[in-house]
């Protein structure tokens, strides 16, 4: 994986344009419109640029060069990153901030290999990227050359689909059909492996020729009239009707439909993980989050109803808990774009399978005004003792917990950031404390659950929405798994706000050990480096938080950072998030917080 | 229960790997998978039968579409359906004893295909019962069967049949698939041989 030699820095989105390779180019898309004879390489970047990329994550080597050496001649810009693992974040970061295919680019056998944990992670949470590999010369295949490695093989169950190109001509069609697949129906990413030679020949490029047939919807995408007319009705007769809001919302830009839903028939709405943003956290019917460290009154909620509407979801066991004694009392509608998800894990008495934005316009004619006034009264009273209060009132004891970290970045940007989380403890509490009102501004690894995913993530967010205040919020055991990205974004000079939430263990597993395992600590305490000084080597100012009373001026010295800037945030070391429902339990078994949390109570209380 | 799935899926490398990567990754055991050419040009159709949940068909059959080289599914489940396997039998027989297992490939209406000093082939097609039920025999000789080479099933649904053609061929709807035997039309040809 030796780096490219020439690397000569260049005004990217400037020159670039294919003037030589079409003949009396004033037009700067002539390589496109008019069918031109290129190499491999040239097919590359000529059909990106077709697709509409403007940006790429990736990392040369040996069998990838001949795309490297042809990329100069186009208006695409790449990042280099400092592991393969984190171009695949990025694109996924990339895909998840602004809707759009992210693109990851790596070299053949460990390139390929350093790719797979970020290409499952995009997988499992249903993310449109394509990732293109170089891979040997096509005569060598299957000879364990060089860096070789089966990577369509090994990435076959962890990709929507992938390819093998090895003929220059067959580029195009390839490339232009991953596009399609990534970004189709239900979300994923696609692979698209190229041997050397195939790069280094040349064939006749025409990308209009190189379209791909029109794309066909799932054969078993189901949505009639009697389940339409069944749906509404079961709406119409519940008493208790709960809305469970997934990434499908956002995915499929449904939140107008789902809110007008909820609004019509005063249906309270609880959210996934994912599907936080897809519904305004500060609705007056958003319960906040279900599931395992979902608030008690949402999951309570669940349990009591009498008719779920999972719009985008799919009951995935972190918010189903036990499913023999999941929402017993509750009819089910599933609206899903994934025919293989229904009755997968709940089985449910309407499936609507479509397009969760074009079903809920069908569906929506048929609903009419409804009182939910009394079942709503109802919630809010169960919220009573467990309620969250509002922690911005709570004394300061001195102690720095991470969920002031969180309540209090969320009231200093006004909500109006991008948040990427790693996972762990922090993504909890985040996902608890810091209220998205708008899709597409939490970032997190739901499915996979792939700590080091903020710090690359946040930076193909950044490349995304550049006028967007993006932060990073990772554990310290997260941050240290990708923290070489630092100088990413060091070299690509974007402004990113780091928050580290340290507190020397492996947050989550050292909760579960507590819980579960008689508190024995086994490898979970964590040591670190200094993150500021780590950060000011790379030439990143940054300061650490101890006290509550630094936070407000440490934030806002970040925000104020021309440039990237990292807040090492040394929190309580063995806080845990509450409430907790234990993996295996029902929804209504949960671990409720303390009743002397010293997050809520001081010591002059009694 | 058994499914049996007829697949069509694009002609090309790798395509065989996503669909048996889908039954592993589900930890289901396929118990016979045949492929070939079909009618459509550039797609190979495919029988795979497998043992699993009755809830589990829906699921498979969704999970099978969503692999891009798969164009069709069809889940059999107990619609009628004719199914058929073939096998090669080769059994150890001299010219001493092979009058025997000629005898008995005749009761079966199996072909000897192949004949040597010491050994022959028998081919024989029909269902899986039938062709359990000729093993069965071979083997009450021990040592006499050497080798077993088995098609794994291929099905068909039946066509629509007006109702005086399916009592005509003393089949009934939904009694068909893995407990079907013989047509009725093949046994009634047979007995007047």
């Amino acid at each position: 994986m030796a780096n490219k030699g020439n690397a000569k820095t260049k005004a990217h989105n400037e020159n670039g344009n294919a003037t030589t390779l079409a003949a009396g180019a004033s037009d700067p898309n002539a390589h496109l419109t008019t069918p031109t004879r290129l190499t491999g390489s040239e097919i590359l970047w000529a059909t990106l640029v077709g697709e509409g990329v403007e940006t790429v994550f990736g990392y040369p080597g040996g069998a990838i060069l001949p795309a490297y050496d042809a990329l100069r001649k186009f208006p695409i810009r790449h990042v280099l990153v400092r592991h393969e693992q984190g171009a695949a974040h990025m694109a996924d970061g990339y895909a998840r901030a602004s809707g759009k295919v992210g693109v990851a680019v790596a070299t053949s056998g460990p390139g390929a290999t350093n790719l797979v944990t970020g290409i499952a992670t995009a997988m499992l949470d249903s993310i449109p990227i394509v990732c293109i590999t170089g891979n040997v010369s096509s005569k060598v295949l299957g000879t364990d050359a060089f860096q070789e490695v089966d990577i369509t093989g090994i990435t076959l169950p962890v990709t929507k689909h992938n390819f093998l190109v090895n003929k220059a001509e067959d580029l195009a069609r390839v490339l232009r059909e991953a596009f399609q697949i990534a970004r189709s129906g239900r979300p994923g990413p696609v692979l698209v492996d190229i041997t050397k030679d195939a790069q280094q020949a040349t064939a006749e490029f025409d990308f209009e020729a190189a379209k791909p047939r029109a794309y066909r919807p799932h054969p078993m995408l189901h949505v009639d009239d009697s389940g339409l007319a069944h749906a509404a009705e079961l709406i119409r007769n519940s008493k208790r009707p709960v809305i469970l809001a997934g990434h499908g919302v956002t995915e499929s830009s449904a939140m107008e439909q789902v809110r007008t839903l909820a609004e019509r028939a005063e249906i309270p709405v609880a959210l996934t993980l994912l599907g936080l943003g897809g519904f305004p956290a500060s609705h007056p019917l958003s319960m906040g989050m279900m599931g395992m460290h979902g608030e008690a009154w949402v999951n309570h909620a669940i349990q009591e109803a009498d008719l779920l509407i999972a719009c985008g979801m799919r009951f995935d066991d972190r918010v189903t808990g036990t499913l023999s004694s999941y929402a017993t009392k509750a009819k089910k509608i599933h609206i899903e774009v994934d025919p293989a998800e229904i009755n997968k894990n709940v089985k449910v008495d309407v499936a609507l399978v479509g397009d969760l934005r074009e079903v809920l316009e069908q569906l929506l004619p048929q609903i009419s005004g409804r009182d939910g006034s009394a079942w709503l009264k109802t919630i809010e009273a169960s919220k009573g003792a467990v309620a969250v209060r509002d922690i911005n009132n709570l004394p300061d004891l001195g102690h720095l917990y991470a969920a002031h970290v969180m309540h209090d970045l969320w009231r200093i940007t006004g909500g109006n950031a991008v948040i990427v989380t790693d996972v762990g403890q922090h993504q909890m509490w985040e996902a608890q404390y810091f209220h998205h009102d708008e899709p597409r501004t939490l970032i997190t690894s739901g499915g996979l659950g792939t700590m080091g995913f903020a710090l690359p993530a946040a930076i193909g967010a950044k490349f995304a929405c550049p006028d967007k205040e993006v932060w990073v919020v990772a554990g310290d055991g997260g941050f240290q798994m990708t923290a070489a990205e630092l100088a990413t974004i060091v070299q690509e000079k974007i402004k990113i706000n780091i928050a580290i939430i340290n507190n020397g263990y492996l947050g989550m597993v050292r909760q579960w050990q507590e819980f579960f395992y008689e508190r024995n600590y086994e490898s979970t305490p964590l040591v670190s480096p200094d993150f500021v000084k780590l950060a000011d080597a790379h030439g990143i100012p940054g300061r650490a938080v101890q006290k509550r009373s630094e936070l407000e001026s440490a934030v806002k010295a970040a925000r104020s950072a021309p440039g990237a800037y990292l807040l090492n945030f040394m929190v309580e070391k063995e806080d845990s998030v509450y409430p907790m429902i234990p993996a295996g339990s029902a929804l209504h078994e949960m671990i409720r917080r303390p009743d002397h949390d010293p997050l809520e109570e001081t010591a002059d209380d009694k | 229960m058994l499914h049996t799935f007829v697949a069509y899926v694009e002609d090309r490398p790798g395509v065989l790997t996503r669909v048996a990567s889908l039954f592993r990754r589900l930890n289901i055991n396929i118990n016979s998978l045949t492929v070939g050419r079909s009618e459509r040009p550039g797609l190979s159709r495919l029988t795979l039968v497998c043992e699993a949940s009755s809830e589990a068909g829906h699921r498979i059959r969704a999970s099978l579409f969503k692999l891009e080289n798969v164009v069709d599914v069809d889940d059999i489940a107990k619609d009628p359906a004719v199914t058929r396997e073939l096998a090669l039998i080769k059994v150890a027989a001299t010219p001493r004893n092979r009058a025997q297992i000629f005898d008995l490939a005749e009761v079966f209406r199996a072909r000897i295909v192949d004949l040597t000093s010491e050994s022959l082939m028998i081919e024989m097609t029909g269902v899986e019962s039938k062709i359990e039920g000729l093993i069965e025999v071979l083997r009450e000789d021990d040592g006499r069967i050497l080798e077993i080479c088995r098609s794994g099933k291929m099905t068909m649904r039946r066509g629509h049949h007006v109702s005086s053609v399916v009592k005509a061929m003393g089949v009934v709807d939904g009694d068909a698939g893995e407990t079907e035997e013989e047509p009725a039309a093949d046994s009634v040809a047979g007995e007047a041989e």
